[in-house]
């Protein structure tokens, strides 16, 4: 009986549904099914404001309320079924659903018998587009009014239903909105039967809590207000906080509370260790701190210098880890043998300040040299391969080095490779010239004064009708600056060998007898070579007249081309020393083999004397020309490091004070005029740092000390520059841009390091080594510690396969494989680059393309708008119906002016039809973002309406 | 400023948001739910008062457009301008700071304010003309003199600076 009776019921609820599905038939006769769908969701919108409220009443009748709700709308389902049988296929699925849940809920039904029974009287009162949307609601008040008044219960009706019709016209506004809004919706309606699902349903159910999930993890990058976010977070997270827990049923839910308290505690965590980390990045706050004054650029150095910092973090442990420590701890005790002692000539002075300041002394012979290392195979108790963890770590350090230079700077080639194009050359300066960073007023200032400047020089540029009226002048100073610049070039390269060959005639003399000046003499040329070189450099430049952008790139090729020169002027003066020591080192070879034989003459003359043992210091040994080229080094990078930090006081802060303080008392603004502050050379102390790099990676070899000076050096520097850069220096009025130029710096990085290499693997190869000290002493080659190690401490086989393998037979053809792929995949990568410039072009040809279309169009839309003025104008007097059609083409001309511009402005009138029916030309034309902006009038207007609505539960 | 935390609590940023006007923000929103700071004390926190663009900043911000934020508007501000927010996000609100006059089009008017601003107005007329003029020129796809939000994502898109310069950090 029950369904009969319910089917009766709902038809006068059905029958407005029904209307304006035929209405829509006409329409589309496809799409009316779910059109109905939606006015659904619409309706059962309320439905969940409904039972927000009612969710705090009883849970335990919550269960048997939702079933009826069901039961009530499958039933009326299927009264719309009757009537048109063509939508039968969609409503088939459920009502198969319905049928085997109709069972389990007739006895229920019959309880609500008497409630409908008043409700249908009452509907009949009732406007029709009401009925419409109170479907849900009703069954709701029937479940309230249970066993209660029911005098009380249409009040309360009557009430609720005034509140439905302006929910209503919400709904209209919110149907229009994002389309995850329609999906909460549908979201809401199947959750409302969510304890009778099928199995698909389920998995609907499963796809909306996953949707709802998105939608909360995507919400930061939505451009919504604030509010509405929170507003939507919360939905959603209450969403799936119900509805989760329902897809596990009875026990599900006892372990999904416990999930969803673990995600929350989780979340909390998370967001603490993230701050964590930020906190443990050194200097983060430092560099941040500097970037919020100077803007990114000068923030670049000390990213960079950091990046050093790291990689010489890990050379240092590598050879602090597995060389010197080892060696100190397992390996013999200073004096054991005389590689590990100072010699008697030298005892005296070996504790003098002076002497251990050049790394002399008791500091030569010491772990921190390659000479005090001992070729005995394997060190203490651990069998540690002493010669051959010292070859591998100074082939382990430059490997690390390659890798990292070249990692990262593919890194940054992904990076700079989208804006290569000069074709948005003005808006860019226009809208991302400005640092929103900036927070310091002469950091400001600078930045006006700069942008000011690169736009004049674009206009200028642009204008390009500015010839060179003197070009042979030009020509003539730039060929005479570049002259000049070879000059001090080929100048200092020549002070530089002059020196260091005077410095081994010192040497040979002895140093005691010379002034510290002389001692000194080639560390303090070339650091004041490197610091007077590039102001030269600067000065001549002035006279070629080049844009400021390719003047500082000269300039950089310039101070590059200097230090690189001075380098490898010093390194082959070291060369010389090398083979004089060399020469030295077989005298004496010579000396102690016949000293040795007249001994061991004497010695086995009388054999029953007890040998005469000799104090190690006292025996005679050779100039190791390892430890000299190491000593060099560390010299170097001391006499550097010490030049830098001077500089940085003197030119720096000196400066900066007596400009501050004497600018009271002198005649002209100091800090405007002449001396001024100084500003940061980012690209000279960028240069700096890579050439002391530089160093390194050549010295380390020798000299395993050399990566912990750095590390050192790094460490101060870091600080003292920061404190520079804050307290007296003024940001650059130029500024060297920190995107495009961070690969030029690691190109230059990577020039280096291979240039440093080379001399290192050229000695390491070429030069035997000494016989009396290090760990390779007594070896052919330095690598032969390889072999060694091979045929001693592997397998037998390993050895035959490894010589196997560095058969020349099998080395070439790999050699060759290399070759042909590394050809193959250049020029893959090349066939890439071009085919990216040629779509680059296409689309940049689309784009032109487009736009003179449109301009066309807008130009036509302009014509016929002129053409139906006049026909106005002339026409006056005569029928409306002319005014009509004018009328239509202004419509028209709009609705092209809509289409044009690819969204919709905000519609002055609320002419929804006529947007509806723009046509969608110009999707293909603007591939840009959503028909609207957020926060434009019209959204905010339904978000108005929207908040209240939500806030009510 | 320089503050090396990128995520705040609420307790923080609220605490940002109360140092601007310790009279007028209540630590408990129970009695007045609504208060919000007005634009003058806002432009003038150390990270935005060197912006030429900070008033437009705050008030693109603020939902009535008069630069008084609430806090929900405060927090929505530097959650845009932080560094985690995505390139589109902050194309939106950078078209947003720099539509002067609230038309949704970055006419020539919005550029040669724009101009004027980031250049102190050092330019001459006949400078800004050009410059404004070859920027519409460069951007405007559909060629109605003026860049819709379209055209200026576009641009924005390519540009290599925009990300690391439109943030602030508090």
């Amino acid at each position: 009986m029950s369904q009969d009776s319910l089917d009766s019921l709902v038809t006068s609820e059905n029958d407005i549904d029904i209307r304006l599905d035929v209405d829509d038939e006409y329409e589309q006769e496809r799409q009316s099914g779910r059109r109905r769908k939606r006015r659904r969701r619409s309706g059962d919108k309320k439905e969940k404001k409904k039972k927000h409220q009612r969710r705090r009443s009883s849970s335990s009748a919550r269960d048997g309320r939702e079933e009826r709700q069901t039961k009530k709308r499958e039933s009326s389902k299927k009264q719309r079924e009757k009537h048109f049988k063509e939508r039968t296929t969609e409503r088939n699925e459920e009502e198969a659903q319905t049928s085997s849940v109709k069972a389990t809920k007739t006895n229920k039904n019959i309880n609500n018998e008497k409630t409908r029974k008043t409700k249908t009287a009452e509907r009949e009162t009732e406007k029709r587009n009401e009925k419409k949307m109170d479907k849900s609601p009703k069954t709701i008040e029937r479940k309230e009014s249970e066993g209660k008044n029911t005098d009380k219960s249409k009040e309360r009706k009557k009430h609720k239903k005034v509140q439905n019709s302006s929910d209503e016209e919400k709904t209209k506004e919110e149907s229009e909105e994002d389309k995850e809004e329609q999906e909460e919706l549908d979201k809401e309606q199947e959750e409302v039967r969510s304890e009778c699902l099928s199995p698909e349903e389920l998995e609907k159910l499963k796809e909306a809590v996953d949707e709802r999930k998105k939608l909360i993890q995507s919400l930061r990058v939505k451009p919504w207000p604030m509010k509405k976010k929170l507003v939507s977070l919360r939905e959603s997270q209450e969403f799936v906080e119900k509805y989760e827990g329902a897809l596990g049923k009875g026990k599900g839910r006892k372990i999904y509370a416990y999930k969803v308290i673990m995600t929350k505690k989780w979340m909390k965590f998370e967001r603490d260790f993230e701050n964590f980390k930020t906190t443990l990045i050194p200097w983060e706050m430092k560099i941040k701190e500097i970037e919020s004054h100077f803007g990114s650029s000068v923030a670049s150095y000390f990213i960079f210098l950091r990046w050093m910092y790291g990689i010489n973090m890990i050379l240092f442990c590598l050879t602090f880890g597995l060389v010197m420590v080892p060696e100190a701890l397992m390996g013999r005790p200073y004096g054991s043998i005389p590689r590990k002692t100072v010699p008697r000539a030298e005892e005296a002075s070996a504790m003098d300040f002076a002497v251990l300041w050049d790394f002399g002394g008791y500091a030569q012979y010491s772990v921190l040299f390659y000479g005090f290392y001992n070729n005995q195979r394997a060190i203490g108790w651990l069998k540690f391969r002493m010669p051959l963890s010292y070859f591998l770590v100074g082939v382990g350090t430059v490997a690390y080095s390659y890798m990292v230079v070249i990692r990262t700077m593919a890194r940054n080639a992904n990076e700079s490779g989208i804006g290569d194009d000069n074709s948005f050359n003005f808006s860019w300066k226009m809208f991302t010239s400005w640092d929103y960073l900036i927070g310091n007023t002469e950091t400001a200032d600078n930045k006006f004064a700069s942008i000011t400047t690169s736009f004049k020089e674009a206009i200028l540029e642009e204008q390009e009708s500015r010839k060179d009226d003197n070009i042979h002048l030009t020509r003539f100073l730039r060929v005479l600056a570049n002259f000049l610049v070879l000059c001090c070039l080929a100048g200092s390269g020549y002070l530089i060998y002059f020196v260091v060959r005077r410095s081994q005639k010192f040497a040979l003399d002895g140093l005691e007898n010379h002034t510290w000046w002389e001692r000194n003499e080639v560390n303090m040329v070339m650091s004041l070579l490197g610091m007077f070189c590039p102001m030269l450099f600067d000065v001549i430049s002035t006279l070629e007249n080049y844009h400021p952008r390719v003047a500082l790139q000269w300039q950089l090729g310039r101070i590059f081309a200097l230090f690189l020169g001075n380098l490898y002027t010093f390194i082959i003066a070291l060369m010389d020393e090398i083979n004089l020591k060399r020469k030295e080192e077989m005298i004496v070879k010579y000396n102690i083999t016949t000293w040795e034989n007249s001994f061991n003459g004497t010695v086995s003359e009388n054999s029953t004397a007890t040998p005469i043992s000799l104090h190690p210091a006292d025996v005679p040994r050779g100039p190791c020309w390892e430890t000299m080229v190491g000593q060099e080094f560390v010299r170097l990078i001391i006499s550097d490091t010490m030049t830098t930090y001077i500089t940085l006081l003197i030119g720096d802060f000196l400066r900066a004070v007596l400009v501050r303080f004497l600018n009271h008392c002198w005649c002209w603004d100091l800090e405007a005029g002449f001396p001024s502050y100084s500003e940061f050379d980012v690209s000279g102390n960028v240069l700096g740092l890579i050439f002391n790099q530089g160093m390194i990676w050549m010295g380390a070899f020798y000299a395993p000390c050399l990566p912990a000076l750095n590390l050192l050096r790094l460490h101060i520097s870091m600080y003292l520059q920061c404190w520079a850069v804050m307290c007296c220096n003024v940001p650059q009025e130029r500024v060297f841009k920190a995107s495009g130029s961070n690969n030029f710096y690691m190109a230059m990085l990577l020039v280096i390091l291979f240039l440093s290499t080379l001399p290192a693997i050229y000695t390491i190869v070429t030069i035997p080594p000494s016989f009396d000290c290090g760990p390779f002493s007594g070896k052919n080659r330095m690598f032969d510690v390889i072999h060694e190690t091979l045929e001693s401490d592997f397998p037998v086989w390993f050895s035959k396969v490894f010589s196997y393998a560095s058969n020349p037979g099998l080395v070439l053809p790999f050699i060759l494989l290399m070759v042909l792929a590394i050809y193959y995949l250049q020029s893959t990568s090349k066939n890439y680059k071009e085919a990216n410039v040629k779509l680059k072009k296409k689309l940049q040809m689309q784009n032109e393309e487009n736009k003179k279309k449109n301009k066309r169009a807008a130009l036509k839309a302009q014509m016929d708008l002129e053409e139906a003025r006049k026909a106005s104008s002339q026409q006056k007097h005569v029928s409306p119906r002319r005014h009509q059609d004018v009328n239509e083409i202004h419509c028209s001309r709009q609705r092209h002016y809509y289409s044009k511009n690819g969204r919709n402005p905000a519609p002055p009138v609320g002419d929804r039809s006529l947007r509806r029916s723009a046509p969608r030309t110009y999707q293909h034309v603007n591939p840009g973002p959503p028909g609207y902006l957020p926060g434009l009038p019209r959204q905010s207007e339904t978000r108005m309406h929207r908040v209240p609505s939500l806030q009510r539960h | 400023m320089g503050n090396k935390q990128t995520i705040f609590t609420d307790e923080q940023l609220h605490g940002r948001y109360h140092e601007l006007a310790p009279h007028l923000v209540p630590m408990d929103y129970t009695n007045e739910p609504d208060c919000k700071v007005p634009l003058s004390l806002i432009v003038n926190m150390p990270e935005l008062k060197e912006n030429p663009f900070r008033n437009r900043i705050v008030e693109s911000f603020s939902e009535g457009g008069d630069g008084n934020l609430s806090f929900n508007e405060f927090v929505d501000m530097f959650s845009v301008l932080s560094e985690m927010a995505p390139r589109e996000l902050k194309a939106i609100y950078a078209f947003k700071i720099y539509d002067f006059n609230v038309d949704n089009f970055l006419c020539k008017e919005d550029l040669e304010k724009t101009l004027n601003r980031l250049t102190k107005e050092e330019l001459t007329p006949e400078e800004v003309e050009l410059v404004c003029d070859k920027t519409i020129e460069e951007a405007d796809l559909d060629g109605d003199n003026k860049l819709s939000f379209a055209d200026f994502e576009n641009m924005i898109s390519r540009a290599p600076d925009f990300l690391s310069t439109f943030h602030i950090r508090i």
